[in-house]
């Protein structure tokens, strides 16, 4: 396994500790049609600045991942089973509840999908922002409703001054969803968790939402993590991807390389999906079959009934994630893949 | 909002002829009044025409109606079956009927959310499926049968209280007849809160509210509560109204002077005056009950009120 935590170490500084480490994560659900293990010994670091963004399809447990970070987990009937959240150096999963509370908003914040949702609709935005420097700074309601204002001016609101005490279904999604950036960057954590901020909103929004996120993230050298099922989305803001499925992650690369040349065959049929001009008509699926079921995840590789390269060691071995190199064994920084045939896939 | 109010006003309107006429035309249909009057009695038959005369019962049924109405607007309710104004009797039982409504009220909310809180947010853990039962089991059980359970245990064999309430109704006598007729709407407050509750507690902005850092109690009250009350609230404002509908199998176990009594002598007596009357504030007690909801109702859910 030497080779898997050589490629664990991603980051470009590596003499100063990263924000944030998760080695070897483990999350299950315990429910009624068996144990679905969702996570299943996750590595990955983000530090000050940086961003990372997680791709994988639905279901491959990267909003799981992120919610025991965030220790929103829903539990029962979720629980993380193994493994360490590295915060600042220290590891989240022994730290106390009402300790864990503090840091949350505070020092780490999300924003979530669907801010229509997320957002509660009987208070006014002004009192939802508010509330995060009432409870944690124990500042006065005016004084809170003012630097609520502040915020939504901060993340590009007009007429915040007015809009303060309106309801979030009264503004538009990417207004909200910029309420949603605003509240999460209130009391100017360290890290922000995007779990798929732009899904729910149109296309020409997206971007606009998306060099905000950019943008703020300069700003305050935060660390962000940008979790996402679109490659396109994030393929300008991230600097490296980590690429899940069947709760593990199976690649990871800095973000252009991973575009250029990928090393995993999964990997390789998301880029074929992504719809192109110069492909119109053609089948747009690459990848065949669904995404196992979490309860019965194939042995060995999880990915071996819907992959073209498939052998027969595929089924029963489990590839570590193996630090990736030139052909000619030149290294390739914070590269990793999990296949056996990651050579045949990256050099041909 | 001020719109909003007009126009649930004018709304009422309707509501209130709809069903004082239709009250009326049950009445009317008892059977004749004068020979109720006379509790059947052989009467001379130009004298019945004459009291038919004054009371306006050789009119048609529409005018009968609107001379009722217009003398009830001018605070004449008419002569109940002892002889005595309506109103006197008013005087006696509504504050007997609205004590009593009152205590069951403030019992159906208070302890009808707190066990809805309580079992939604254990939803599938043992008092919750404690509640489930217990709520299930008042609600099959007919009220009468709740109330005279209770008061041959409580107050015939135990004496803890009396088992007849004093005259003047007082509060501490009030309560257990008060729980008794709270009873069935508590246990649907109860259930209503469970299910709302456990709805409301895995959505979206609670989990949000959790991702903020905001203290658990803050998320139960600010949050989750706030939500979930919503649908509970709406009850409570129209069982107001059937709680004081209610109250008249409460009032005759407990032996209670209020509206439930009244009512039911008007009704053996054949007094169109006491139930019309009594019926029609029940009406317009009911008619406000269910304005104040929505207008609570507005209130609570911005997505209402700006809609
Ligand atoms: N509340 C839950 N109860 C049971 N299973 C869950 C729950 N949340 C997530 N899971 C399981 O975890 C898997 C991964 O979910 P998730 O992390 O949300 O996927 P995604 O990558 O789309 O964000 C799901 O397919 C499901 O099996
Ligand atoms: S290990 Fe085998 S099955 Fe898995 S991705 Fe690589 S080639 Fe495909
Ligand atoms: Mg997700």
């Amino acid at each position: 396994m030497s080779t898997a935590s050589s490629a664990r170490m991603t980051t470009a500084d590596t003499t100063e500790a990263p924000l944030l480490q998760v080695r070897d994560l483990h999350v299950e659900f315990r429910t009624r049609e068996g144990v679905a293990k969702a996570v299943n010994g996750v590595n990955y670091s983000v530090s000050a600045g940086e961003t990372l963004a997680i791709l994988g399809e639905s279901g491959s447990g990267k909003s799981v991942s992120s919610q025991a970070v965030m220790g929103i987990l829903d539990s029962p009937p979720g629980f993380i089973t193994g493994g360490e959240i590295l915060f600042k150096g220290r590891d989240l999963l022994t730290v106390g509840r009402e300790d864990r509370r503090k840091i949350r908003g505070a020092q780490m914040a999300m924003v979530f999908q669907d801010a229509l949702s997320a957002l509660n609709p009987v208070l006014t935005v002004g009192y939802q922002l508010g509330e995060m420097f009432r409870t944690h700074k124990g500042t006065s309601r005016k004084d809170a409703k003012t630097k609520a204002v502040e915020l939504m001016e901060r993340v590009g609101i007009p007429g915040a001054r007015e809009r303060v005490n309106q309801y979030p279904h009264q503004f538009s999604g990417g207004m909200r969803q910029r309420v949603m950036i605003a509240m999460a960057l209130a009391l100017e954590p360290d890290l922000i968790i995007a779990d798929e901020p732009t899904t729910a909103l149109d296309v020409t929004v997206q971007a606009q939402v998306m060099e905000l996120l950019a943008d703020l993230q300069r700003e305050y050298n935060m660390g962000l993590i940008l979790i996402t099922h679109d490659l396109g989305v994030v393929a300008d803001v991230a600097d490296k991807i980590a690429v899940m499925y069947a709760g593990r992650i199976v690649e990871t690369a800095p973000v252009h390389e991973l575009y250029a040349r990928p090393a995993h065959p999964y990997t390789k049929g998301l880029l074929e999906s992504i719809p192109r001009l110069d492909q119109k008509g053609r089948d747009l699926f690459a990848i065949k079959g669904l995404p196992p079921n979490l309860v019965r995840i194939p042995a060995g590789c999880a990915f071996n009934p819907r992959c073209p390269m498939a052998q027969e060691i595929c089924r029963a071995e489990v590839p570590p994630l193996f630090a990736v190199t030139e052909a000619d064994g030149a290294e390739l920084a914070g590269r990793g893949s999990a296949c056996h045939f990651w050579k045949e896939t990256l050099h041909g | 909002m001020g719109r909003y109010v007009i126009r649930r006003l004018l709304q009422m309107i309707p509501v209130f002829i709809g069903t004082t006429f239709l009250i009326f035309y049950m009445v009317y249909a008892l059977g004749d009044p004068v020979n109720a009057m006379f509790a059947g009695k052989a009467v001379d038959p130009a004298v019945a025409a004459q009291i038919r005369h004054q009371l306006w019962l050789d009119r048609p049924l529409w005018e009968q109606y609107l001379h009722y109405m217009g003398n009830i607007f001018q605070g004449n309710f008419g002569t109940a079956y002892n002889g005595e104004e309506v109103t006197t009797l008013m005087g006696t039982a509504f504050p007997n009927t609205l004590k009593l409504t009152t205590v069951a009220f403030s019992i159906e909310c208070v302890l009808g959310i707190l066990l809805g809180v309580f079992s939604g947010l254990k939803r599938g853990r043992f008092v919750d499926t404690l509640v489930l039962i217990l709520t299930l089991l008042v609600i099959s059980i007919p009220v009468f049968v709740i109330g005279l359970v209770a008061q041959y245990f409580i107050a015939v064999k135990w004496h803890i209280v009396d088992p007849s309430v004093a005259y003047g109704s007082p509060w501490q006598d009030l309560i257990l007849p008060g729980a008794v007729l709270a009873s069935v709407s508590l246990a649907y407050v109860a259930r209503l809160t469970r299910t709302s509750v456990a709805e409301n507690v895995r959505a979206d902005y609670v989990r949000t509210a959790v991702a903020k850092g905001l203290p658990r109690r803050r998320v139960v009250t600010n949050h989750l509560l706030r939500n979930s009350l919503i649908p509970v609230v709406t009850f409570l404002g129209t069982d107001l109204g059937a709680l004081m509908g209610g109250a008249l199998v409460t009032e005759r176990i407990f032996n209670i002077q209020g509206v439930g009594y009244y009512l039911y002598q008007g009704i053996l007596q054949q007094n169109s005056p006491t139930v019309v009357g009594f019926v029609t504030i029940l009406v317009i007690v009911y008619l406000v009950a269910n304005l104040l909801v929505d207008l609570l109702y507005a209130v609570l859910d911005p997505r209402i009120r700006y809609a």
